[in-house]
């Protein structure tokens, strides 16, 4: 018990999720192809190819359409690519049960939606809380000590105990940032997380995410609409009908 | 608290009336469940006991189960006889004395001997047919409460008196003789005797006080023409329960049939085991329905809170878990409903037990016959957390299947 929540405070204030895998990517997609089958059959993604290193800020850009979410999911493992895969931490995962899959889901990637999807009925520590309780590593205390830090570093120290729905949009977003690193996962995907916020909102969630990358070590995946945001990161993945592409001349 | 068990209960207090009404319906299921189980069962037993107390337990007769083959057919190897005639066979239960010397040894009861055969009664130009047995009047009380059936007389008086006779009532009325009268008995076997009636009872069972009357078993064996015979052994038993046993023992070792209560009333057996299948008929409908009720708020459930199922998903809960959150809301209703419900059958039995009735009859006031055993309960409320299992499963199973891609998408 002591051990792993050192080990959280470590991970909580500097760079260092350290593991074996520290010098490959940790996320890595081989010839990732998904097509939706049915009479028509669609293409959501096709042979992507691309490595995301620990501590990267990378942005997913791309026309409506694209296949941008699609991507991110499978990334994330919540869906299955139909040929390719996706290695995480070196290690494939096509041939993981759907019960391994979530236990990675858990530990390794968080999600970050445009809409918040927190849970109604449980108060904003609640919800920080329900990843580390599927992960069952710490007390009820230690873990609502760490989602309150969580919650603190996102400027939310006031609002733990409120519900969802006294928050504002900007707000929710900043907790189910939080939310999505409960777990101290190094990975962290987010599809659009500021594109339902305002400008001054947006501002903020990109800072968090940004200092995720600086202060924390964390890799942020991030599909974003906003050129200027995406100017910002790292490196952008252009998409193009599911496709990678060079990205467009003006960006940077 | 289980992680599960808190998004679970959230769920179903988001639902709260809805809920309320599933788990009334599981309550009235458990609850009228106990309370007819207990009413059933009890006057199952009242009426058991009632029966079983007025017969022997155990009754050893002149017959064999398996007739011997003719000694024609042991004697020529033949497969089959034409035209044998049966042996004159001396019917009786043989050697009565060593017969009952080889059960008192372990016999758990007691037993007398009788000699019962047809006789036709003749008073006053009326003839009635009934089936006379000869008894050792004391040996007959120890194995029989027809003392407590006497409206007149005592049976004990057969003892003193050869020329005695006891019967049931309805025997004297069809006869229109009373107490004191003498009768004129005569048996198949052409003899004639002239008895008084010394004794009469009501034991309510109208097959026995339409059609049967008592003698010494001297008397009987006179009138019978079979001097020294007995053709029957009446047992009864220090527990009831174990007379199929003891009967098949008997027979095994005498050879001679022997028939327990149970066996001598296998149609009574059945049609209690009828009326308890109908029993547990109705109270499986009941609770069909009450799953029916779980089946659908549960399956509400999952459909208004698809995104929370999603999002859950992305989380990294497995499909085992989100099944398990909407099998425990169901499970939930079935235990809170089993719990209010077992309660409301113990009210319901002590309610039905402190009714009671004004018999003609009997002077007495009568109450239900009821019999409380936790069997019931137990019954009731694995019936009805099994169909809540069913009725949360059934949701729960297309909830784990949901494609979080599928919800997300359209979420956004
Ligand atoms: N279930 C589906 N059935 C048919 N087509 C689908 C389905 N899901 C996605 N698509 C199509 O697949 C393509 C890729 O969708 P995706 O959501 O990944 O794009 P996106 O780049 O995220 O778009 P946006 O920027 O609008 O969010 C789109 O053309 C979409 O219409
Ligand atoms: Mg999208």
């Amino acid at each position: 018990m002591s051990a792993s929540e050192t080990a959280a405070t470590s991970t909580h204030d500097g760079p260092g999720a350290t593991t074996e895998a520290e010098a490959g990517p940790l996320i890595e997609a081989r010839g990732l192809t998904r097509i939706l089958p049915g009479l028509v059959p669609v293409t959501l993604v096709r042979d992507i190819d691309l490595e995301i290193k620990r501590g990267e800020f990378v942005a997913i850009t791309g026309p409506s359409g694209s296949g941008k979410s699609s991507l991110l999911y499978l990334l994330g493992l919540l869906d299955t690519p139909t040929s390719g895969e996706v290695l995480v931490n070196g290690k494939p995962t096509h041939l993981h049960s759907e019960a391994k899959r979530a236990r990675l889901r858990l530990s390794t990637l968080g999600f970050v939606f445009q809409f918040h999807f927190l849970l109604p009925e449980f108060t904003v520590a609640e919800n920080v809380m329900i990843p580390m309780r599927k992960l069952g590593k710490l007390s009820h205390d230690a873990m609502r000590d760490e989602a309150v830090g969580l919650l603190s570093d996102l400027g939310l120290a006031d609002h733990v105990d409120k519900r969802p729905d006294q928050l504002s949009g900007g707000q929710r977003q900043r907790v189910a940032v939080a939310r999505a690193l409960a777990n101290q996962p190094p990975v962290i995907l987010a599809d659009e997380p500021t594109g339902s916020l305002d400008s001054k909102s947006s501002e903020q969630v990109f800072e968090i995410l940004r200092d995720l990358v600086d202060r924390r070590g964390k890799s942020v995946i991030a599909v974003t609409h906003d050129l200027d945001m995406a100017a910002r990161m790292d490196r952008r993945l252009h998409l193009i009908d599911g496709r990678l592409a060079d990205p467009p001349a003006e960006g940077v | 608290m289980p992680l599960i068990l808190s998004i679970a209960l959230t769920h179903v207090a988001g639902r709260l009336r809805q809920s309320v009404v599933s788990v009334l319906g599981v309550t009235l299921g458990v609850g009228f469940s106990i309370a007819m189980a207990a009413l059933m069962e009890g006057s199952q037993h009242d009426f058991i006991a009632t029966l079983v107390d007025a017969i022997p337990h155990v009754e050893v007769t002149d017959d064999q189960r398996d007739p011997p083959p003719p000694p024609a057919a042991t004697r020529f190897d033949a497969v089959n006889v034409i035209g044998a005639r049966p042996d004159d066979d001396t019917r009786g239960l043989r050697n009565p004395v060593r017969l009952r010397a080889m059960l008192a040894s372990w016999l758990p009861g007691r037993m007398a001997a009788s000699l019962n055969g047809q006789a036709v009664l003749r008073y006053g130009g009326k003839d009635v047919a009934i089936s006379l047995t000869g008894v050792d009047p004391a040996a007959h009380l120890k194995i029989s409460t027809i003392a407590e059936d006497m409206r007149a007389g005592s049976f004990l008086d057969l003892a003193a008196n050869l020329n005695g006779l006891i019967i049931g009532d309805g025997v004297a009325d069809k006869l229109g003789a009373s107490l004191g009268d003498t009768v004129a008995v005569s048996a198949s076997s052409g003899a004639v005797r002239r008895l008084k009636v010394i004794g009469l009872y009501h034991t309510g069972v109208t097959q026995a006080d339409d059609a049967t009357g008592y003698t010494v078993l001297k008397t009987a064996q006179v009138l019978f023409s079979r001097p020294n015979a007995i053709n029957r052994l009446s047992i009864r038993l220090d527990d009831v329960n174990a007379a199929r046993a003891i009967a098949a023992r008997v027979e095994r070792m005498t050879g001679y049939r022997a028939t327990s209560w149970q066996e001598a009333n296998e149609g009574l057996m059945e049609v209690l085991v009828v009326r308890n299948i109908i029993m547990y008929t109705v109270v499986g409908a009941i609770l069909l329905v009450a799953g029916f009720g779980i089946f659908t708020i549960v399956s509400t459930i999952v459909h208004e809170k698809s995104r929370d199922i999603a999002i859950l998903k992305s989380l990294g809960f497995e499909q085992s878990d989100i099944r398990r959150i909407f099998l425990t809301e169901g499970l939930l209703i079935g235990l809170v409903g089993s719990v209010l419900g077992s309660g409301l059958g113990y009210a319901l039995s002590l309610t039905l037990g402190s009714l009671t009735f004004e018999v003609k009859t009997e002077i007495e006031l009568t109450s239900l016959p009821l019999y409380y055993s936790p069997v019931h309960y137990l019954i009731a409320c694995a019936f009805a957390l099994f169909s809540a299992g069913v009725a949360g499963y059934l949701p729960a199973r297309r909830a784990a299947r949901l494609n979080p891609v599928d919800i997300i998408r359209g979420a956004a």
